[in-house]
């Protein structure tokens, strides 16, 4: 992909690797990241996600390959004013009061002096540290520097948002704070790149995600691409022939586990075929049971297909 | 500009962190202690004047050792963290993402930590000197531009920490800093001792080591211009005698040398610039 389709884009990285020493943290990344949508980029521990987004922030360098953020080569000074990152492992100045962080970072991201004091007060109310912002950040719990961390990035409205983890510090009610400041972000046009590896959180806020393993996207599109289009049909039967039931192999991949049979693959247009079918040949149906594929039950087996 | 901005956070940080507090009522501590000793000079007994001067002179000297020895130590401590503890802590991993430039972060933290040494140097020194001279009326020849020196002497070595602190942990970059700076003491002292009994081959390490660890030839910067003409003249005369006398400079410091100096910083600082502009986080 050329400079001027990249622009287009939030994130396009071409073959993207990095190594340290003999160890290789991420071998041929290829992604994109569309503006205004919120990506996952999931993936088991040690799988290559933090040092993604380190090398997409200019905060370490690529052995080899291609990135852009925002139209612009990874790096360039311009672009990331209009770049917010929250780091999975961070800390603030402890003897900065939480609004002299978010008052240094709006004079670093170069936002103009008069906008300072309702940006800070924005950020704070969003993250729900009001109250705090007079104090100093050695006080806070991990869970409050977090909230703090979302603050900074969000300062100035940046144009895509990195939040490496941001829940992981964060009790429940935290968790859905941050799920509702994530969908705010997208309904206000700001692209967020969210590295995580919980599921639960991906599965209800990402639009497309990538899933990554040893530094290398496994599977990438929409949810519905990623776990399949077509689900998986639970039939509890009695009375059916054995010649019958190999004959339904036509309809998907069966497991058949006596009584219940189940169907993978299986468009849910054809499960009343399906059922009539099996009536025809001398079955008796008493249970129809559409399964839906987790996000779980696909990445397990995504990284089982990996080792194979 | 965003380096006047770091500069300016280095300098806040040092108060906020009462170092700048402790620092200050410490030297107040020092200045009156060592203010009340000189005071004790002219009541000894059958004391003439011109040994209460000759006395004061060299006890300067010592006092100018020890403040210069805090600065030196002080920079060493305060320097050797700066970068790599903000790397250890993910400080840096918050800021660098900004449009700031690697080498803004660094030149902004050598420049708040150079105002701090300077300010340390200037405060203390001149108080200590109006102090000496209240006790003794004596008033080194020269006072300022020994604590000029003196203030050189801090920022050469916290520019070396800094170096270090590109790469090191702080523990490390703090040791090896220290170690140099004694070794270049030493190396001085060599220096004086091969100038003495001409010995080329000493005279020769003397002068590679104040040319690899300039804190010494700053501090014998210092002292020639704490020395009254007449100590001077007699010490010259006292010949070998005084070879190697660590706290005896008999010439100032040429030109060549401070221009040396000079780019031995700006060296030192475009190392650092190169060394941290390429370290991955």
């Amino acid at each position: 992909m050329e400079a001027a389709d990249a622009a287009s884009l939030a994130v396009h990285t071409q073959d993207l690797a990095k190594r340290y020493g003999k160890t290789v943290a991420l071998s041929g990344l290829t992604m994109s990241v569309r503006r205004a949508e919120v990506f996952g980029f999931l993936g088991p521990n040690g799988a290559g996600k933090t040092t993604a987004v380190k090398l997409l922030v200019g905060l370490a360098r690529a052995t080899a390959g291609q990135a852009w953020v925002l139209g612009a080569p990874v790096g360039d000074l311009k672009t990331r004013r209009r770049l917010g990152y929250l780091p999975e492992l961070f800390r603030y100045q402890g003897w900065m009061k939480a609004s002299e962080v978010l008052s240094l970072h709006c004079e670093l991201a170069d936002l103009p002096r008069a906008g300072w004091k309702s940006e800070i007060a924005g950020a704070l109310e969003t993250v729900g540290l009001s109250e705090r912002g007079g104090d100093r950040v050695e006080g806070f719990s991990k869970g409050m520097q977090q909230r703090l961390g979302l603050g900074v990035a969000l300062l100035g409205r940046p144009d895509l948002v990195l939040l490496d983890e941001p829940t992981s510090a964060l009790d429940p009610v935290g968790r859905h704070d941050v799920r509702e400041i994530i969908r705010k972000l997208k309904d206000r046009g700001t692209a967020v790149f969210l590295n995580s590896h919980l599921l639960s959180e991906v599965e209800q806020v990402c639009d497309r995600l990538a899933v990554v393993d040893r530094g290398r996207v496994i599977a990438t599109g929409t949810m519905s691409q990623i776990l399949g289009q077509d689900g998986a049909v639970r039939v509890r039967v009695t009375g059916l022939p054995p010649e019958g039931r190999a004959s339904l192999g036509s309809y998907g991949s069966l497991e058949d586990e006596g009584e219940w049979l189940t169907f993978r693959g299986l468009s849910q247009d054809r499960v009343p075929e399906l059922v009539s079918d099996i009536v025809n040949q001398g079955g008796r149906v008493y249970a129809v049971e559409p399964r839906h594929e987790t996000l779980e039950d696909r990445f397990l087996q995504l990284l089982k297909e990996q080792d194979r | 500009m965003h380096m006047l901005t770091i500069a300016r956070l280095t300098v806040l940080e040092a108060s906020r962190r009462k170092l700048l507090l402790a620092l200050a009522l410490l030297t107040l501590l020092v200045i009156v202690l060592t203010s009340w000793g000189f005071s004790r000079l002219p009541t000894m007994k059958g004391v003439t004047p011109a040994e209460v001067r000759v006395a004061a002179s060299q006890l300067t000297i010592l006092v100018a050792f020890m403040f210069s020895g805090v600065l030196a130590l002080g920079s060493t401590l305060v320097a050797a963290p700066s970068i790599a503890s903000d790397i250890e802590s993910g400080i840096a991993l918050a800021i660098l993402p900004r449009p700031i430039r690697r080498s803004e972060v660094l030149i902004g933290k050598w420049l708040g930590l150079a105002v701090l040494i300077a300010l340390y140097a200037v405060l203390s020194g001149l108080l200590e000197m109006l102090g000496i001279q209240w006790a003794t009326a004596y008033l080194p020849p020269n006072p300022a531009t020994a604590i000029a020196f003196v203030a050189a002497e801090g920022i050469v070595l916290m520019t070396l920490a800094l170096l270090l602190s590109t790469r090191l942990a702080p523990m490390t970059g703090g040791v090896i800093a220290l170690v140099l700076f004694f070794v270049g003491w030493i190396g001085g002292i060599a220096l004086g001792i091969g100038q003495a009994f001409q010995n080329s081959t000493i005279i020769n390490i003397g002068v590679g080591s104040r040319l690899l660890i300039p804190t010494d030839g700053l501090w014998h910067g210092a002292i020639f211009y704490l020395e009254p003409s007449d100590f001077l003249a007699a010490a010259r005369a006292a010949g070998r005698v005084r070879a190697g006398n660590p706290f005896f400079a008999d010439a100032a410091l040429p030109v060549p040398y401070l221009l040396w100096i000079v780019a031995w910083i700006l060296i030192l600082l475009v190392l650092a610039n190169w060394s941290f502009a390429r370290r991955d986080l």
